[in-house]
């Protein structure tokens, strides 16, 4: 398969994530838009890794997905703590930093 | 020893160590009596080497200047300091040496009332005058000259409001500052405009440029007018005169030494030092000789008026002043520094003469004195010396010098002014006389449970330098009657007779009139009605100045201030609520949602690539 479709995939996925990131009015909505996003990133590493024959790519990738898996439970971690405090994960009110 | 720079300097520091002991040692300063015996010390130290340093000068009549470089610029020192020892200035010294030892001395007796802590601020303000004077004295150029002429200015504040509690004091300190500063700025100005013209401040190399005719000449009308406008505030001439007065609100020892001998002279010193450059201005020379007669008439009719036996000195000062530099605006400056010298000797006997009597009578006004004559003969012994001094009698201190400035301002083609100066002799020998007999003779005045019924002579050290100087001022008469310096003019013959009988006429009509009272004074003063309303409110000259002070440079500042509060404070005022205002509008673009910022982000990000991506 051509790099364009890799990248058109990836495109499509960073997206959809990003749409999700926008429109989503729960917070572990956003954060799947996120995930997306950072896969996207990824499919575009892998896909020139493969492309130039450059293993520095996927060395990359490698790192990039447990940091994400980290950060996706960190993420969790603080929805639920807001939950605690705040009664609610709706990210429309969740605005206590107004000017 | 060869070099008068030497002692001159050592005389230089000797008070400047006293007043930085007194200054930094606090225990020092409160412990009053050790304080004052120090700065006694010293003075007497100072005499000592000025002395040394004029019988240098006299013996071999050449100077010899001291400098060091001061200011340093890409172009060299822009100035120096040092002492510049000469025949003038080591007479001038002495003098300054002389009445601010003596003078230091005598206010151990007439100060000895004060609290402690109160007597060391005096003599540290003392100290801290003799070594400003001296560095007037002895300054080689205008920039050092000009810093102690503005810290004598200081000393002479300081002194004046020695009793600040009492608001006249406090009042006349800061009149006396205000007005002399009013002339200071246009010598300071003068200074400059000079240094552009000449490009040196230093008086030798000013005096070389003269000598040589290289000075240019325009517009040094100017410079010497601004220079004479700062001498003639320090010199108390018209209209700057109002100040002196005052000023006797300070303790008489201060008034005696500061605002009789030593600074009110600096204006005149000021002139004979630097009158070479006045020389090359005749207009300027013209100015001075006609003011100064002016002032000299104009003060010995205020002097007439005065009931306060301080202000009859005060504007005695004034008058003698202006006799000074009528005799240098005459072109003859060697008279008017004659003049200073003997003036300094017996003006200070005379205001610690009168120092003496206030001091035992308690009251500054003669009317209610009278007859102390026999109860304190000393005092009036030497207080008639210098009186006959001032008034010009022959072998007294001031009849040498006074007929010198008389036949000056005549050979100097100056008829105008000598003819007011002869009458102002007149009234000088008048009004002195006048406070002699009401003061010392007389019956005693009916003062209503006054003190002056246990008056008595002063103790030893205030007699002793009421003594010294009643002897020097005998000494210089009888020294200048047998010998004296070679006039520059030619001397008149008749003039000597007249002057004496003018003065001569003016004690008689005294002596008719306070002592005999043949004349009524109050014809006297009916038949003289319109002068002496006027002179009694002073010509309305104070008013003036307190008009131009209080209305016009009031209603300045207070215009000044609207434009300060309103304008300016405004355009800031309103410039800090439209800032807030904007503020306060901008805030509500934090919505405080994340999702808003990502929006921002992303069309930040779009804005960005349309930047860096247009095509151009």
């Amino acid at each position: 398969m051509p790099l364009s479709a890799y990248l058109t995939l990836a495109a499509v996925l960073f997206a959809i994530g990003f749409f999700g990131v926008m429109t989503r009015r729960n917070t572990v909505g956003i954060l799947l838009g996120i995930e997306l996003m950072l896969n996207a990133v990824n499919i575009n590493l892998v896909a020139f890794a493969r492309y130039n024959a450059d293993i520095v790519g996927m060395i990359f990738t490698a790192f990039t997905i447990p940091i994400t898996v980290v950060e996706v439970a960190l993420g969790l971690a603080i929805v639920i703590l807001m939950f605690r405090m705040r009664r609610t994960v709706v990210a429309d009110h969740l605005d206590i930093l107004k000017g | 020893m060869t070099d008068p720079a030497l002692p001159a300097l050592v005389a230089l520091l000797l008070p400047a160590g006293a007043f930085l002991l007194l200054a930094v040692v606090a225990p020092l300063r409160r412990s009053g009596r050790p304080a004052a015996y120090l700065s006694v010390l010293f003075a007497a130290g100072a005499l000592a080497a000025a002395i040394a340093s004029l019988r240098v000068t006299s013996t071999s009549g050449g100077y010899s200047a001291w400098l060091w470089p001061w200011i340093p610029t890409e172009a060299g020192p822009l100035t120096s300091v040092g002492v510049l020892a000469d025949g003038d200035s080591a007479l001038m010294l002495v003098l300054v040496a002389l009445v601010s030892f003596l003078v230091q001395m005598y206010s151990l007796g007439y100060l000895s009332d004060e609290p402690a802590p109160s007597l060391g601020r005096y003599y540290t303000y003392q100290s801290l005058f003799a070594f400003s004077m001296m560095g007037l004295v002895l300054a080689p150029n205008f920039v050092q000259l000009f810093i102690f002429w503005e810290l004598v200015g200081l000393c002479s504040y300081l002194l004046i409001g020695y009793w600040y509690p009492r608001p006249e004091a406090a009042r006349a300190a800061v009149k006396a500052f205000w007005i002399t500063k009013a002339g200071d700025v246009g010598f300071l100005i003068g200074i400059v405009l000079l240094w552009r013209q000449a490009g040196t401040f230093d008086f030798l190399e000013l005096l070389n440029m003269t000598d040589t005719g290289v000075m240019p000449l325009a517009g040094l009308g100017v410079i010497t007018f601004c220079i004479y406008l700062g001498a003639s505030g320090k010199s108390a001439q018209f209209p700057f005169h109002v100040w002196l007065p005052d000023a006797m609100e300070g303790p008489t020892p201060v008034s005696a030494l500061i605002h009789a001998a030593t600074m009110v002279t600096a204006g005149v010193y000021l002139l004979t030092r630097t009158v070479w450059l006045f020389r090359l201005t005749p207009d300027v020379m013209q100015v001075i000789a006609w003011n100064g007669a002016f002032t000299a008439l104009l003060a010995a009719v205020l002097a007439c008026v005065q009931t306060d036996i301080k202000r009859v000195l005060a504007y005695s000062t004034v008058s003698q002043l202006g006799y000074m530099m009528a005799a240098i605006g005459a072109g003859f400056a060697s008279a008017g520094f004659l003049h200073l010298l003997t003036h300094g000797i017996f003006k200070a006997l005379l205001f610690l003469g009168a120092g003496a009597v206030i001091h035992a009578v308690g009251t500054n006004d003669i009317f209610q004195m009278g007859g102390l004559g026999r109860k304190m003969p000393q005092t009036a012994i030497v207080f008639v010396v210098g009186t006959l001094s001032l008034a010009g009698m022959p072998f007294f201190g001031g009849f040498f010098s006074k007929e010198e400035i008389l036949g000056a301002t005549l050979a100097g083609g100056f008829p105008g002014p000598f003819a007011m100066l002869l009458l102002g002799a007149f009234l000088t020998a008048f009004y002195m006389f006048r406070v002699v007999f009401i003061t010392f003779a007389g019956a005693p005045a009916d003062a209503h449970g006054h003190e002056q019924h246990h008056a008595h002579d002063a103790p030893l050290s205030m007699a002793l330098p009421l003594w010294i100087l009643a002897v020097l001022s005998v000494g210089l008469g009888v020294l200048f009657a047998f010998w004296h310096p070679k006039a520059e003019f030619e001397e008149l013959g008749w003039l000597t007779p007249s002057a004496v009988l003018v003065a001569l006429a003016g004690i008689a009509l005294a002596y008719l009139v306070y002592q005999r009272r043949v004349i009524s004074a109050d014809a006297l003063a009916r038949a003289f009605a319109p002068i002496r309303a006027a002179a009694l409110r002073r010509f309305w000259l104070d008013d003036l100045f307190a008009f131009v002070y209080r209305g016009v440079m009031l209603t300045l500042s207070r215009l000044v201030g609207w434009i300060d509060r309103y304008l300016v404070d405004g355009i800031l005022n309103v410039l800090s609520a439209w800032t807030l205002m904007a503020g306060d509008r901008l805030r509500h673009l934090q919505s405080g949602r994340a999702q808003d910022y990502v929006y921002g982000i992303a069309l930040g990000v779009l804005l960005l690539m349309l930047w860096t991506r247009w095509p151009r």
